[in-house]
């Protein structure tokens, strides 16, 4: 028999757990101590921001959320490797990669707040809003890829799935239009081991996510998510070829959810606790630290002056969002069509007049 | 004896078939060690073993197709779809495969497998939780659609429904898993599935229901009895096959009905309960026939979703036009 074709898949990382760098060729963004210091406040305003929504959660004042706990770093860098005008096609809990293209906290809170309006945000106006529908985006994504390029716009769209997402049906078949297309599109699965309370083991025999490009054709990497250099430079490396017309990479973040699902959920159920103090071992944000401080670049007073700066602006966010008055119930009709039909106008009278009854 | 939930209703009847039946097979997501995300699983993983209480890689596409291959092969699947918003991939199997093998290969094979959907709003769920989509599943021949609103009738119409020869989709009203409890003894007994269920008797009006509205209409009628409206309530409970007749029956001593829905008006499954009753009891009526539904919109999020629904307010109104008009 003689061998049809070969397959690797590479990992990639640069920063091992405890801060050092096990590898020489450092990307041009990581050589620049300054840039690497701002994607790690962005990181930083991003655990401060989701251990306050989390909290407004438990004090009732907000709806089930999803917390990012554990993955700024893929997050952070996926949002940062981007260009306005790329289109972004998120899941629900990738508030780095949002706030880095615009989006505003106080929009984050407005969404999981039951607010429609949360979905209209300040980000791109072409970015996809939140997608609760697994692996749905993905498709999405895989659609504006081929708009892009029908249009020979040099733009790239990036979706984000999760380990679990990634068994859909929609997951493959973006990637394999992508494959079969050579589409500007970048697929990344960030792979945080848990699918609510199913783990990675249970949603395929492969050994890694990242192979599951391979089928399709496209370029495959693995890569360490908790390592945002590594992150960036996976991210920088994918778009730059979608961009050139080299086609669709698949890029697989390996990271882990230290928090539970959402809200909504208690791991303990399922999930081992000494699995979970292992990962705060691997997670992000000590380790980025721990190198910068390395590079004299960063200390603690730096640390706990940023801290303080990302608590304020988180505050007047959540106020901003406390104090959004709920919309008006016509809101229930007035986006369901570009006009709305008689048929509808009639419902919405109705509306209104009960609720004026109700005074 | 102990009193229970619906959903503790709905875990009962699992149990009891499965322990009954070696070819009952409980699959979807988080339904193992986690029980469900409403808990409907909960202990069955430890009882009957991961082989028998599976979780699924998660691809709703697998899941209703799998259940598909297992059913026409002799098993009795009882698949989940976590939430009403997440059935949409498994449609494709259930209406092109599901609902006609029987049809389609003359009897020789059949489709014995039950969906379970968590259904409808009311729970400040995020987004894509809180569907009421029956109509897409009534308007599909070879499907039986249940929709349980007590936790007697939940266990007992959740055995029916794994006993039965044909695929049932069987929604649970979510915002009532844990309304209230009964007494509901373990003694495998079926419900039919082809009646509806009076709940309350009345010689004014009839409301017709089904799901979680059912507390909202039952309110209604002691709002209404207060005023001195005799309300008849009915709960369809099995919207397909529809047991007309009872509601027939019902509007010839009222000669007044208000249906009550929490999905979108048009084409809702209200829209048929009206078209009988145009095609069947015109003579019986003395006032038009009210519909209290959702709107022809999506359902809100949750801060404005109690706007959405049917109120006892919209109920009750409904139900004093139907009194004025005669
Ligand atoms: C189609 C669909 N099925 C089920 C769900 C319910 N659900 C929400 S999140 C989730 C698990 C997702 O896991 P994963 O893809 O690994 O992403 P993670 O939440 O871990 O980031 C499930 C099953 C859903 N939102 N959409
Ligand atoms: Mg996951």
């Amino acid at each position: 028999m003689s061998i049809a074709a070969t397959f690797e898949i590479e990992y990639l990382q640069y920063l091992d757990a405890d801060g050092k760098l096990v590898r020489s060729d450092l990307p041009e963004f990581a050589r620049d101590a300054k840039q690497l210091v701002e994607l790690y406040k962005t990181m930083l305003f991003v655990r401060v921001f989701d251990t306050k929504a989390v909290a407004l959660q438990r004090t009732g004042k907000l709806g089930t959320y999803a917390s990012c706990l554990g993955h700024e770093a893929a997050h952070v860098a996926i949002g940062s490797a981007m260009r306005e005008d790329d289109v972004f096609a998120p899941m629900y809990r990738e508030y780095g990669a949002q706030f880095v293209r615009g989006v505003k906290p106080r929009e984050v809170l407005m969404y999981w707040g039951g607010d429609e309006r949360g979905n209209d945000f300040s980000g791109p106006a072409h970015d996809f809003p939140w997608c609760v529908p697994i692996a749905t985006q993905c498709l999405h994504a895989a659609g504006a890829a081929l708009a892009f390029k029908i249009r020979k716009e040099p733009r790239v769209a990036v979706s984000v799935v999760g380990d679990g997402g990634s068994s859909k049906a929609d997951f493959y078949g973006a990637i394999n239009m992508a494959g079969a297309q050579t589409l500007p599109y970048v697929s990344v699965i960030v792979n945080n081991q848990w699918a609510i309370s199913v783990p990675r083991t249970i949603q395929t025999g492969a050994k890694t996510l990242a192979q599951k490009g391979i089928a399709a054709g496209v370029e495959c990497l693995q890569v360490d998510g908790n390592d945002l250099i590594a992150m960036r430079a996976a991210m920088d490396h994918a778009i730059k070829r979608a961009r050139h017309g080299h086609g669709g990479m698949l890029i697989e973040a390996v990271t882990y959810r230290l928090s539970d699902h959402t809200t909504a959920d208690d791991a303990r159920r399922y999930r081992p606790d000494a699995e979970v103090k292992a990962a705060w071992e691997r997670e992000p944000m000590k380790r980025l630290r721990t190198y910068l401080t390395a590079q004299n670049v960063w200390s603690d007073k730096h640390e706990e002056a940023w801290k303080a700066e990302c608590e304020k602006i988180v505050d007047v966010e959540v106020n901003a969002y406390l104090e959004t008055k709920t919309q008006p119930v016509e809101a229930i009709f007035d986006y369901v069509y570009a006009e709305l039909p008689p048929d509808l106008t009639a419902q919405r009278a109705q509306a209104l007049a009960l609720e004026q009854r109700r005074g | 004896m102990a009193q229970i939930t619906l959903i503790e209703a709905i875990t009962q009847a699992l149990a009891h078939e499965m322990a009954n039946d070696a070819s009952v097979v409980v699959l979807g997501e988080d339904v193992g060690v986690n029980g469900g995300v409403f808990r409907a699983t909960a202990g069955l993983s430890e009882k009957f073993g991961t082989q028998r209480v599976l979780d699924t890689p998660l691809d709703e596409t697998t899941i209703a197709g799998v259940a598909v291959g297992m059913a026409v092969q002799g098993m009795r699947p009882v698949a989940e779809a976590q939430f009403d918003g997440f059935v949409y991939p498994m449609v494709d199997h259930i209406v092109c495969h599901a609902a006609r093998f029987r049809t389609r290969t003359r009897g020789r094979l059949s489709c014995p497998l039950v969906l379970r959907v968590p259904w409808g709003g009311g729970i400040r769920a995020p987004e894509h939780h809180s569907e009421a989509n029956e109509a897409i599943f009534t308007n599909v021949p070879g499907l039986r659609v249940v929709m349980p609103s007590s936790p007697s009738r939940a266990y007992g119409m959740l055995l029916a429904a794994i006993r039965d020869p044909d695929p049932v989709i069987f929604f649970e009203p979510k915002r009532i898993y844990r309304q209230y409890k009964e007494e509901v003894p373990d003694d495998g007994e079926a419900l039919p599935l082809d009646v509806c269920f009076v709940l309350r008797d009345g010689t004014d009006v009839t409301l017709v229901t089904w799901g979680a509205q059912v507390k909202e209409t039952l309110e209604a009628a002691d709002a209404l009895a207060k005023e001195g409206v005799s309300a008849e309530v009915i709960d369809v409970a099995t919207l397909k096959p529809l047991d007309f007749d009872t509601i027939h029956e019902s509007v010839k001593k009222t000669g007044r009905c208000v249906i009550v829905h929490e999905a979108p008006r048009t084409a809702g499954f209200g829209a048929e309960v009206a078209a009988r009753l145009a095609e069947h009891a015109m003579y019986d009526l003395v006032a038009p026939v009210e519909r209290v539904t959702g709107y022809d919109t999506h359902i809100p999020l949750f801060r404005l979703e109690m706007k959405y629904l049917p109120s006892v307010e919209r109920i009750v109104a409904a139900a004093k036009r139907t009194l004025a008009a005669s």
